[in-house]
């Protein structure tokens, strides 16, 4: 590591933090009721997407395991994470057809020794458990499919995911995740909120850009350490890498089950943002989206993959909403411009990219790396 | 004997999807044993067939509707194959495979759009949707006649695979790209024509699928098309009779499943109902984690090592 370089991660945590500062009065400014509310409609749901694209890069791009079974990973977290925090005088309304199992909820438990703080920790707790739920379930399933090559690895994670999500619709699993009905009732994004001197402060978009960028953060670390590196190899030529001395199945373990992990911990937030968890949700369709997310922003960029989801939210939920509803760019045809249009403009442009521009957005580079200078990148790729 | 009468209906349905599925099963064997690539945009080729089927049968007679269908889907799948699959020949077998998902995408946004996302009912076509009573049970004609065309058109299928000049260059581009490229084959035309012979009888498929349920809807593709792939991959991806003989198990397990609890309530077995049925789906994927854990290259694949 040379000076620049430490130089660029100082730059790098200094931007991050006037973003974080900026979303944080965003949140303040903006009401519901203001027409840029979408903004911060997108940025929550961004940051979800941002931290699952950039787990699922983690294993395409960086691993180069072919994984589908992503949405799995964010059902378990979603439900992980409501089964423990829905408050028990709610439980009874959620749970209408069963005897719920899980009685108690970590905020209720840990507020009632620590006050507000105890709310916060029970929260953090529950989001852990749910990446670390999928952890678990990342490991078992890991152990038999992982020795699959490319497109049987994609088919069997895929079918995996559709697996979860009937067994977590089965009837007899009912006092635990509700049979096929949504959980609902627990903390969500509106409720996060203080009061500061007479003020209420709210967090509604903060804490899940909070959670997202903390997650990312601790993905660079990862994939910039020693271990990163050998994952590298192993993408870029498996024998090679066996060769160099790379324990490959338990290399490729330990990313699925990271992978997994993060997958999790944004299908918690998932269920924060759209205050609702239900498994007929998390359809391989989802999968999908996020991979051509992944795909947009380019494999193997983690800086790619943010941008890609935050453009994918922005222009299905925002920009090209005027395509639905009649008008777009001026333009008026509500015969064309009608419900559904713009997710076919969008899939074109998505087919663009994966057929004419099929590095995406970043590539593989990162953003830092546009802050470099021109003659170093020739160097950079030689060097590869 | 309890259990069969009970079980029978059950199997019988499960006979019929079976059919249908290897019917889509055996475009997705024909395109992976060529191309290596698993084409999830084939089960959206098939629901559009079914959509194409609704709206050509709304102003155009059957005799010219149902040609008309096969012709368009066969159009489709070629211009997929031209447009989203050509072009990145060369390139890493993953960028291939997203191409398929996007197309996969696009097909079902296009389908969302126009049709609005409602539920599209399937027209009634005259004879084979007629009900008729086999072994004292009621049920379509189309149920019946399904395994019967099937097992035709697999047998016309493997008489043009192993008789043919069309059916030799495809064995040979399967075994080897390059070499048979030098051989003098043109690879476009054979690659084209798997397409074109996945996506007519993933047409005639659709006709027989889609008379059995009340109607189409953009997602109706997804699961077919997921389970004729376990299919395909059950029966050793790249054989034709591995691919039917898979759907075949495939489609009764699942329908055996679905009618599981009531089976074994007669049987005794279990007191009440305790919905096995959500598993119907789900039970083909765990099939097919363990064919691919204990023989990865299924019933009746080859056997391939990869070269450094």
């Amino acid at each position: 590591m040379t000076k620049t370089n430490h130089k660029k991660n100082w730059l790098a945590v200094l931007i991050v933090l006037l973003f974080l500062a900026l979303v944080l009065f965003l949140d303040q400014k903006i009401k519901p009721t203001n027409s840029m509310y979408m903004l911060m409609t997108v940025l929550q749901k961004g940051s979800v997407y941002a931290l699952a694209a950039v787990s699922m890069n983690l294993l395409n791009g960086y691993t180069g395991l072919f994984s589908l079974g992503h949405a799995g990973f964010m059902l378990i977290g979603a439900y992980a994470y409501a089964i423990f925090t829905i408050p028990s005088s709610s439980r009874d309304t959620v749970y209408q057809y069963y005897d719920a199992a899980v009685k108690f909820s970590f905020p209720e438990i840990f507020s009632a020794s620590m006050g507000p703080a105890g709310t916060v920790l029970g929260i953090i707790l529950a989001v852990l458990i749910a990446g670390l739920a999928a952890a678990i379930f990342a490991y078992l399933i890991g152990l038999p499919v992982l020795k699959l090559k490319s497109d049987y690895l994609a088919i069997a994670t895929l079918g995996f995911a559709e697996i979860i999500r009937a067994v977590f619709q089965w009837s007899k699993l009912g006092p635990v995740t509700n049979g096929s009905n949504l959980l609902k009732s627990f903390p969500r994004t509106s409720t996060f909120k203080f009061k500061l001197a007479g003020e209420t402060i709210k967090l509604s978009t903060f804490v899940p850009v909070l959670i997202a960028t903390i997650c990312i953060a601790l993905i660079v670390l990862l994939v910039n350490s020693t271990y990163g590196r050998s994952f590298k190899a192993i993408r870029d030529d498996e024998i090679a890498a066996e060769a160099m001395g790379i324990n490959l199945a338990k290399h490729k373990m330990i990313r699925f089950v990271t992978s997994s992990f993060f997958a999790g911990v944004s299908g918690a937030m998932m269920a924060m943002v759209l205050s609702i968890a239900q498994a007929s949700n998390f359809k391989s369709a989802m999968t999908y989206e996020i991979l051509l997310m992944v795909v947009l922003g380019g494999i193997g960029s983690i800086s790619g993959s943010v941008i890609g989801s935050l453009l994918f939210v922005a222009a299905s939920e925002w920009w090209l909403r005027g395509l639905d509803s009649g008008s777009f760019l001026g333009i008026e045809a509500p015969n064309v411009f009608r419900n559904g249009f713009r997710l076919v403009v969008f899939s074109i442009i998505i087919m663009i990219v994966v057929l004419f521009f099929r590095k995406g957005i970043m590539g593989d580079r990162e953003i830092t790396d546009l802050f470099r200078k021109k003659s170093k990148s020739p160097a950079k790729e030689a060097g590869k | 004997m309890n259990f069969f009468k009970v079980a029978l209906p059950y199997i019988i349905s499960g006979v019929s999807v079976g059919g249908q599925y290897a019917l889509i099963a055996i475009g997705y064997t024909m395109v992976y044993g060529i191309l290596r690539l698993i084409n999830f945009a084939h089960g959206d080729v098939f629901m559009v067939a079914g959509l194409l089927m609704v709206y050509i049968a709304a102003s155009f007679p059957l005799f010219v509707a149902i040609p008309a269908v096969i012709v368009l889907t066969v159009m489709l799948g070629f211009t997929i194959e031209r447009v989203a699959y050509r072009p990145l020949r060369s390139a890493p077998r993953m960028s291939v495979m997203i191409s398929a998902i996007g197309v996969s995408y696009l097909l079902q946004n296009l389908a969302l759009y126009i049709t609005g996302g409602l539920n599209k009912n399937y027209p009634a076509i005259p004879w084979i949707s007629d009900r008729v009573t086999v072994f004292g049970l009621d049920t379509t004609r189309v149920t019946v006649i399904t395994p019967f065309l099937t097992i035709l058109l697999v047998v016309a299928l493997v008489m043009l695979i192993n008789h043919t000049k069309l059916g030799m260059a495809m064995r040979a581009v399967s075994k080897d790209f390059e070499t048979s490229q030098l051989m003098g084959i043109r690879i476009n035309s054979v690659i084209s024509a798997t397409f074109i012979i996945g996506t007519f009888l993933a047409a005639v498929g659709s006709m027989l699928y889609f008379t059995n349920y009340p109607g189409v809807v953009p997602t109706s593709g997804g699961m077919p098309g997921l389970k004729a792939f376990v299919a395909a991959v059950f029966g050793g991806i790249g054989s034709i009779p591995g691919a039917v003989i898979g759907a075949f198990i495939i489609g009764i397990c699942e329908s055996i499943i679905k009618g599981l609890d009531t089976i074994l309530i007669v049987n005794g077995v279990i007191g009440e109902q305790i919905g096995l049925a959500t598993f119907s789906d789900a039970f083909t994927f765990v099939l097919l984690i363990i064919i691919l854990v204990f023989k990865p290259t299924g019933l009746f694949g080859e056997k391939q090592t990869d070269k450094v």
